[in-house]
């Protein structure tokens, strides 16, 4: 099974996870749109990990499941964890003056989304899209 | 990888066309670069070329939308062109519907909505 990993620390990588993801969809088949759907729920999720966390990884992973294809996005950190993750994925809820779009919109853009975070140990999401 | 947007003029209306991925830091300096720009005295409008550009995230989505309303409290109207279908949609289900943000199909149909929006008033 094809994984891909990068870490996460700056802004440039945000570009080149989204790059690389979007270039496996490509592959994978995934419409023009989904490809989009894909590589901006990375940037979204990418870019708090670089706002809230410093640092952390991202991990792009090949599915396949019963004939169908899809793509797992996990995204891991050791920040500080989010204190409310109800709140966080309430559309417009922002604490960097942001938009309040990044974690709900990057969950409407998937199929399954799961959030675990533990304050001081860090956030870990898995989003999965499959081919339609 | 550092990315500056070329802004160019024809007539009075300023033109910048998005080329590619831009970081961060790359899209507050092209804030800065447009009102720079746009605070010349014969500036009558602005338009923003999105059409070789394959994602928008909330962030560059803010940045837009900062802009406007910036370029807006200094007189000049903006417009938003040439934005793909998937970015279209990817926006929409996003929940960013980039409110009171003018925007046109292409560059083209954008220099006339600022042409038409000189002549109204």
């Amino acid at each position: 099974m094809l994984e891909r990993t990068s870490s996460i620390e700056n802004e440039l990588d945000i570009i080149a996870a989204r790059r690389c993801a979007k270039e496996i969809a490509k592959e994978l088949g995934f419409s023009t749109v989904d490809q989009v759907r894909i590589a901006t729920a990375i940037s979204e999720l990418a870019r708090n990990v670089v706002l809230y966390a410093k640092n952390g990884s991202i991990a792009i992973r090949v599915l396949c499941e019963g004939g169908r294809k899809g793509l797992e996005i996990l995204v891991a950190d050791n920040g500080p964890g989010i204190p409310n993750v109800e709140l966080a994925m309430t559309d417009g809820y922002s604490t960097s003056g942001g938009l309040g779009a990044g974690l709900p919109g990057a969950k409407r853009l998937m199929d399954t989304f799961r959030i675990d975070s533990k304050l001081g140990q860090g956030t870990t999401i898995v989003a999965r899209k499959w081919k339609a | 990888m550092h990315q500056q947007v070329p802004i160019l003029k024809i007539d009075d209306f300023w033109i910048a066309s998005v080329q590619g991925s831009l970081h961060d830091q790359d899209v507050i300096e092209f804030k800065e670069a447009l009102l720079n720009k746009i605070m010349q005295p014969k500036s009558r409008g602005l338009i923003i070329d999105l059409t070789v550009l394959d994602v928008v995230d909330s962030f560059v989505t803010k940045t837009l939308i900062d802009i406007r309303g910036l370029a807006g409290l200094m007189g000049v109207p903006v417009v938003i062109a040439g934005m793909s279908p998937a970015v279209a949609i990817t926006l929409v289900e996003m929940g960013l519907n980039l409110e009171g943000v003018d925007t046109a199909l292409n560059l083209q149909k954008g220099l006339d909505k600022l042409r038409n929006a000189g002549k109204e008033r």
